[in-house]
């Protein structure tokens, strides 16, 4: 058991300030425990997200000594001894109260997809997919929306480049319909020109702030910028579509 | 006091409360049948409870073992709800379930694979053939991403972060809800002629629970406050494997898919322990030796299951035992054991359990064995309801998901909760559009009523003094764990009922720093309410049930008596504002039902019933 200092940001949109508050630390704990501490100890009104604390809802998102992290994953025995922890709120979306702010862009870019769109069932009722076939979709899948990727990323950090780019969140998003093995829908336009993909130059910060290490970088967004590549710049793949115009976008590969 | 008019009022054919598997569903059905529908959620949309569902839901699709059929599902979760089930509810949910899971792959859904590209299912506790479509170990969440990403294109309105106050009422009907935007602290009337609950348990009432904070009988309080009734409130499942080590992660969820794909059981003394607790009632279908238990997990179709795969209560029990006789594990548990298969194997099938241990416990389970223990998980119990249209007796009121009673009985199995809340979410949707169908006039929201509700929340905002809720939601905790936990004794059970009494008088003083944005403590202060109700309920029903049944064990009144049987425990807050309970007889049971709960399962695997 030991005494630790915490610098938490205080305040909304208005402004606001850091404040120290001292919490007792027992063997085990975690981030977001300390903080529970806090509101029942020292500020009743401190305001957090979280919800299941087992790091699978992506809900209590905030900046951990600057690093963008999960709270209730980052344990206190990963910090120097007397160390001072900082929390913020993401820097990227604006802030509502304390450590909260508002992530409601990214439900948004998420409507702006668009849905799913199956092949029909076979005559026996049934979908059939190897499960070599989804492996890389399920990988996608496993995003648990903590939108720390979101958060690290430069070009939406930049205020005039964000509304150009999805956001790694949701290239990978893309990635998953573009790979799934039973969307019809040609979906490279929409990668290239409502997404942006060309905006992504690859420093893999979204890669490594990801709780789920899900490989957005190499395995969704590159993968998805060959293929807006492949289908809008490259000569021969656009003499062959001319050349066999009767082979249709949507068929998948 | 402010006028109606100045405050915001939003409309809707039916509104949705809560945005997990149940609430999530019913939507997608009424947007479906041309309802304008809303949907609140407490959080963010896509972080309800149910993400942390990790097994699989159940359904007899019959991939993988071909015997299987819904007639032994329904068998199933009778034998493990201990026939206290509402039996047309056990019947409609198994024959539904297979659909509504085919359906989620038309919506997105990627669940693991068989070797001939079908939905693969795994093996469960109480489920006699592998049962649970899955994706590894975090199923919850690909429903709840599956049905959030397919929701919000049907038309329904999501408002987020929008707390639930109370229902309100026009002449005995339902006429809508008061809410408030936590971002604003501000209040929200949904004028609405049919709300659905979908609002989950209150799990937040004990100390050691796998439940989040959201999880404080919202749905509870506020439709005994409407006068609708709850039932079978006394059967809490304690799921037997939550985290014990180290301290702040008590309670977290080992999911049951370890023990499914081959976990064992061990005490102190390396004893396999499951052998010696075996019930007579499971003991045909149980394997009696090691030998026969690792034949059944290579595959062996012969072979009986390990008997670290009886149902929840039961395995919750035994470790129990294990501990208070000193056989326990260094931190008070017992030890789950996985690291006799392939290390890729686990990584691969359990990866969040791979990674929860490592992260919160530095365990490896590829290497080392878990420490496990009870936590309080999931009410079986809830809202009663009508069992085919999900109505409760308030018109216009409709429940579906953890928050309503019925399906499951006195035990539920594991992977039956997720195919609960997409059959009958579906079906409540259902429901409310039939409801409004045959919905004469428009129930209207009167002035007074909002009135009241608002000042019932403001006043512990704008107290002088007052006690911190948090220190009363400790107490809360303690009084629960201590005496209404998974071993209860009337006189404890007596003196809980009074604490609690003592209690109530506390909740209705607790003060929250006066500011409404944001708050988590005014928002505790409104929780305390419902947390309150939901566990008097509680503590009502295991004092009234005089025997051991399923998840509700009676040290004083052991094992089941024919009693028990006859009745479910109902619940209903009296013309003075307390919280009656009685004996509610139960109808009998359909015949062919009756007979196929009872057949042998030689009958129903060729579907000779």
């Amino acid at each position: 058991m030991s005494e630790r200092t915490f610098r938490v940001w205080r305040g909304n949109q208005d402004g606001g300030e850091f404040v120290d508050y001292s919490v007792e630390v027992q063997p085990g704990m975690v981030v977001l425990d300390c903080i529970h501490e806090i509101q029942k100890e020292h500020a009743s009104d401190l305001s957090c997200r979280w919800n299941c604390k087992a790091g699978k809802c992506g809900s209590c998102s905030m900046e951990i000594n600057g690093k963008p992290g999960l709270s209730c994953m980052t344990r206190m025995n990963t910090f120097e001894e007397g160390e001072t922890v900082t929390l913020q709120p993401m820097k990227a979306f604006p802030v509502i109260k304390d450590l909260a702010c508002d992530v409601s862009w990214n439900y948004k870019q998420n409507e702006r997809i668009r849905p799913f769109a199956p092949r029909e069932r076979d005559p026996d009722g049934e979908h059939r997919m190897m499960q070599e076939d989804v492996d890389r979709v399920q990988e996608f899948r496993k995003c648990i929306e903590c939108f720390l990727c979101q958060d690290t990323c430069h070009i939406l950090r930049d205020r005039e480049t964000e509304q150009n780019f999805a956001g790694p969140r949701f290239m990978a998003r893309l990635a998953s319909l573009d790979m799934h093995p039973l969307d019809t829908d040609d979906r490279i336009q929409e990668v290239k020109d409502e997404s942006g993909s060309g905006l992504c130059n690859i420093t893999r910060c979204c890669t490594e702030a990801c709780p789920e290490h899900i490989g957005i970088t190499d395995n969704a967004i590159i993968p998805l910028k060959e293929r807006v590549v492949d289908r809008f710049y490259d000569p021969l793949m656009w003499l062959m579509r001319k050349l066999r115009p009767g082979k249709k976008e949507t068929v998948k590969n | 006091m402010i006028d109606l008019n100045e405050i915001q009022t939003i409309e809707h054919d039916v509104l949705v409360v809560g945005a997990g598997g149940a609430g999530l569903r019913a939507a997608i059905e009424t947007s479906n049948l041309g309802l304008n529908t809303g949907v609140i959620t407490k959080s963010l949309l896509g972080k309800a409870h149910t993400v942390m569902a990790e097994g699989g839901m159940a359904a007899a699709l019959g991939n993988v073992d071909g015997r299987d059929n819904w007639k032994v599902h329904f068998r199933d979760t009778m034998r493990g709800g201990k026939f206290l089930n509402v039996w047309e509810m056990a019947a409609i949910h198994a024959q539904d379930a297979p659909e509504r899971v085919r359906e989620l792959e038309d919506w997105g859904a990627v669940f693991d694979r068989t070797r001939t590209g079908l939905i693969n299912q795994r093996n469960f506790g109480g489920h006699r053939y592998p049962r649970l479509a899955h994706v590894g170990d975090r199923t919850g969440l690909e429903l709840i991403r599956t049905l959030q990403d397919h929701g919000i294109h049907q038309g329904m309105d999501v408002h987020m972060e929008c707390i639930a106050i109370d229902l309100l009422m026009d002449g005995g009907k339902i006429s809508g809800m008061l809410a408030y935007w936590r971002e604003t602290g501000r209040f929200v009337v949904f004028k609405a002629p049919a709300v659905i609950f979908a609002t989950g348990g209150a799990g937040k009432a004990w100390r050691v629970t796998s439940n989040s904070w959201e999880y404080t009988g919202d749905g509870y309080g506020m439709a005994a406050r409407a006068g609708a009734e709850l039932m079978d409130m006394e059967f809490t499942q304690f799921h037997p494997t939550g985290m014990v080590w180290p301290p702040s992660v008590r309670g977290i969820l080992v999911t049951e898919g370890v023990r499914g794909e081959g976990g064992i059981l061990t005490n102190s003394d390396g004893v396999r322990f499951m052998f010696d607790n075996i019930p007579d009632r499971f003991a045909p279908e149980t394997a009696d030796s090691k030998e026969e238990a690792q034949r059944w997990l290579d595959g062996d179709r012969e072979a009986r299951r390990p008997p670290e795969l009886l149902t929840r209560d039961v395995v919750a029990r035994a470790i129990m035992r294990e501990v208070k006789g000193g056989r326990g594990s260094e931190h008070g548990g017992a030890y789950l054991d996985i690291s006799h298969r392939d290390s890729d194997f686990v990584k691969r099938k359990l990866p969040s359990m791979y990674h929860q241990f490592k992260e919160l416990a530095e365990v490896d389970i590829t290497a080392q064995p878990m420490e496990v223990g009870p936590t309080l998980h999931y009410y079986m119990g809830g809202i009663r309801v009508d069992g085919v249209t999900q109505m409760t007796c308030v018109p216009g009121l409709f429940a579906a998901g953890e928050c309503s009673a019925g399906l499951h009985g006195a035990n539920r199995l594991g992977g039956n909760s997720l195919s609960d809340l997409i059959v009958f979410g579906a079906r409540a949707g259902r429901g409310a559009k039939e409801y409004l169908d045959n919905l004469s006039g428009s129930p209207n929201v009167q002035q007074e009523q909002v009135h009241e509700h608002m000042r019932g929340v403001t006043d512990f905002l704008n107290r002088e003094d007052g006690e911190n809720p948090y220190v009363v939601v400790d107490d809360l905790q303690k009084i629960m764990e201590l005496n209404v936990g998974i071993v209860r004794e009337g006189k404890e059970l007596e003196e809980g009922i009074e604490a609690l009494q003592e209690l109530k008088k506390r909740v209705a003083n607790v003060k929250a720093h006066p500011t409404s944005q944001y708050n988590p403590g005014w928002n505790t202060c409104i929780d305390l309410r419902n947390m309150i109700t939901s566990a008097e309920a509680t503590a009502l029903c295991a004092l009234q049930r005089e025997e051991s049944r399923g998840a509700h064990t009676r040290l004083d009144f052991e094992g089941e008596r024919e009693e028990g049987l006859t009745y479910n425990g109902v619940v209903r807050l009296n013309s003075e504002g307390n919280l009656e309970v009685r004996k509610e007889m139960r109808k009998d049971a359909p015949e062919d039902l009756h007979k196929i709960a009872h057949s042998t399962l030689e009958e129903l695997e060729g579907s000779r019933v």
